[in-house]
């Protein structure tokens, strides 16, 4: 019963701390959110293809402004 | 041109977030920035290549983009006439920076496109008593 309920326990905080630690990946990495007119968006990160064609803007736009 | 200005140093009074913002037309043409000449044609420049990029082969239209970058953020809102990009440090508070920018764009769409003619001055009432109305009879036709 101890067994069973440590192994839940331990789940738990396992699963709680792996969503913490793929959120912070998540959001370290560059992406871009477009938002549309409709109230939907899209997320475009890394792995997507649009990636580099909107980052590479992006990063310009971020140098730009910093001189 | 001033009133833009004013828009923006509001701007970046209201939020301690943004770092440099312009405002461009859609053909990308500075219309104020928070920085030089020089900066803010690169930065409209590149806003706009950024917007065209995202609104291309979309079924719906772009309104605003946010994109997270290593060592800051990039924020562009549009408007029926212009745009707004803004820059910030890492992490910002994504829902207030458009807010602000919004807010901002609003306000500039709100200014009259043009200066106002000058006002002519207000006409002098007349004290005089009004004439009595006088009325014209409409000749009856002769040949009825």
């Amino acid at each position: 019963m101890k067994a069973a309920r440590a192994l839940a326990v331990g789940a738990a905080v396992g699963s709680a701390a792996g969503a913490i630690l793929l959120r912070r990946r998540a959001r370290s990495g560059d992406r871009v959110e477009l938002y549309f007119d409709d109230g939907s968006f899209v997320t475009v990160g890394k792995g997507d293809p649009d990636a580099a064609r909107l980052l590479s803007p992006a990063r310009e736009l971020l140098v730009a402004a910093r001189g | 041109m001033a009133q833009t200005a004013d828009a923006l140093a509001h701007l970046t009074e209201i939020s301690s977030q943004i770092d440099a913002a312009v405002v461009l037309d859609r053909e990308g043409t500075v219309v104020g920035a928070t920085v030089d000449d020089e900066r803010a044609g690169r930065m409209a420049g590149a806003a706009l290549e950024l917007f065209r990029r995202a609104d291309e082969q979309r079924e719906q239209e772009l309104v605003q983009l946010d994109a997270a970058l290593e060592g800051g953020s990039v924020f562009v809102v549009r408007d029926a006439d212009r745009l707004i990009a803004a820059t910030t440090r890492s992490e910002p508070t994504v829902g207030l920076v458009f807010y602000d920018l919004k807010s901002c764009l609003r306000s500039l769409a709100e200014e009259p496109p043009e200066k106002p003619k000058p006002k002519r001055a207000p006409a002098k009432r007349r004290t005089t008593t009004p004439r009595s109305r006088t009325t014209t009879r409409k000749k009856k036709d002769e040949s009825g």
